[in-house]
């Protein structure tokens, strides 16, 4: 570059890295404050219409995932039901239901996790974290189906 | 220049226009409107868009007709039971009118089922029981399949066969208001909670009105 040039080297790389850093901040807290905002995403656009956007279900139709104990205690069977559906009676909080579930095929590996992430820790679940690894070890059983 | 202000007074003309062309809310009298095209007859009366005659069967086999709501209001909205997408949200906003109006006999419910082939008779007794309401106030019917799709036309509800929609079907979450004359007073989107805030509040309006 010239030396009459408007910007010099060093001048072009000061700003390059400062946006670069200001870019960096806002993501992190954006992290911070929303901490599973793409399984949030997800959860309204794919859940929410069955689940309700509070996760409370409806009536004996549909089971509530806020606050449910079947949620709870069987998080390895997660990433099969979300994939594949579930049939057959099941018992949330002592509530029998009974309606077909169809699974949601066009979810990948990491939209799983993330959903998973979320409805465990929203309304006051806490439920733990999952990961990407333990989804597709567990995706292995039902995959082939 | 000229053409600049010709230019504002031909978008302020349009806008007037459109104001005028666009019925309010309510009609003059303050009370709901009614939906659809007018006719005037030969004696000079306005005629109305009347929802025609029909014959359903519901939940528990019962033949449901319009003698069925006679001197009634009612609400109505169309879905299927296996349906992945929009129903069971818009089913959340029917349980909040059912759970508001429960103990009016002014208003009954009915919803249509579009799925003819899968949602039989029993399929729907099993969905009323788990939703748990009064079926004498809120029915779920099903019927011959050209019929259905006739009345959610004259409910001016869009309901459609469509392969790549979710679950087979297209169709709206629109909640429809009918007065005791057979006449479409209200609408709402049902799967939007604040449009049936205002809905409820139309409800009530009418049975006063009634
Ligand atoms: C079409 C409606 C529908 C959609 C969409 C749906 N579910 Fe379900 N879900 C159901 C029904 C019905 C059951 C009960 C199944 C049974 O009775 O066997 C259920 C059961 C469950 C259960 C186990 C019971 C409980 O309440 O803890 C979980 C967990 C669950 N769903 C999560 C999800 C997640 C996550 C999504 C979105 C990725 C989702 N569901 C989308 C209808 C739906």
């Amino acid at each position: 570059m010239k030396s009459n040039s408007l910007l010099s080297d060093s001048k072009v790389k000061f700003i390059i890295s400062a946006v670069a850093i200001i870019i960096l901040v806002f993501q992190l807290s954006n992290c911070s404050y929303q901490p599973f905002s793409q399984g949030e995403t997800l959860y309204e656009y794919h859940c929410a219409n069955c689940h309700m956007p509070d996760g409370t279900g409806l009536k004996s139709l549909i089971p509530p995932l806020a606050n449910s104990d079947w949620l709870k205690e069987h998080q390895e069977e997660l990433p099969c039901l979300i994939r594949k559906g579930i049939k057959g009676p099941l018992t949330v909080n002592g509530k029998v239901y009974d309606t077909e579930m169809a699974g949601i095929e066009y979810l990948n590996d990491v939209q799983i996790n993330n959903v998973i992430n979320y409805i465990n820790n929203a309304w006051g679940n806490e439920y733990g974290d999952s990961n990407v690894k333990v989804v597709r070890k567990a995706l292995e059983s039902c995959n082939s189906q | 220049m000229q053409r600049l202000i010709s230019g504002i007074v031909f978008i302020l003309l349009l806008i007037i226009g459109i104001l005028f062309v666009i019925p309010s809310g309510e009609s003059d009298n303050g009370k709901l409107p009614i939906f659809g095209f007018k006719d005037v007859d030969n004696k000079g009366d306005t005629i109305y868009h009347k929802i025609p005659d029909f014959s359903f069967i519901d939940q528990d086999s019962n033949i449901i007709t319009n003698e069925t709501f006679a001197g009634k209001a009612y609400i109505t909205d169309f879905f299927f039971i296996h349906c992945p997408s929009i129903c069971p949200k818009v089913k959340a906003q029917m349980m909040r009118i059912y759970d508001e109006f429960e103990n009016n006999d002014q208003l009954l419910m009915i919803s249509h089922s579009i799925d003819t082939r899968n949602d039989t008779v029993p399929a729907l007794k099993a969905y009323a029981n788990k939703l748990d309401v009064n079926t004498e106030k809120w029915r779920f019917v099903t019927g011959e399949h050209d019929l259905i799709y006739e009345m959610a036309d004259d409910y001016f509800i869009t309901a459609l066969v469509d392969e790549d929609a979710p679950g087979g079907f297209d169709h709206s979450g629109t909640l429809i208001l009918v007065d005791k004359n057979r006449h479409v007073r209200a609408s709402a989107n049902g799967t939007d909670p604040k449009s049936v805030d205002e809905f409820l509040v139309k409800i009530e309006k009418l049975l006063n009105e009634e």
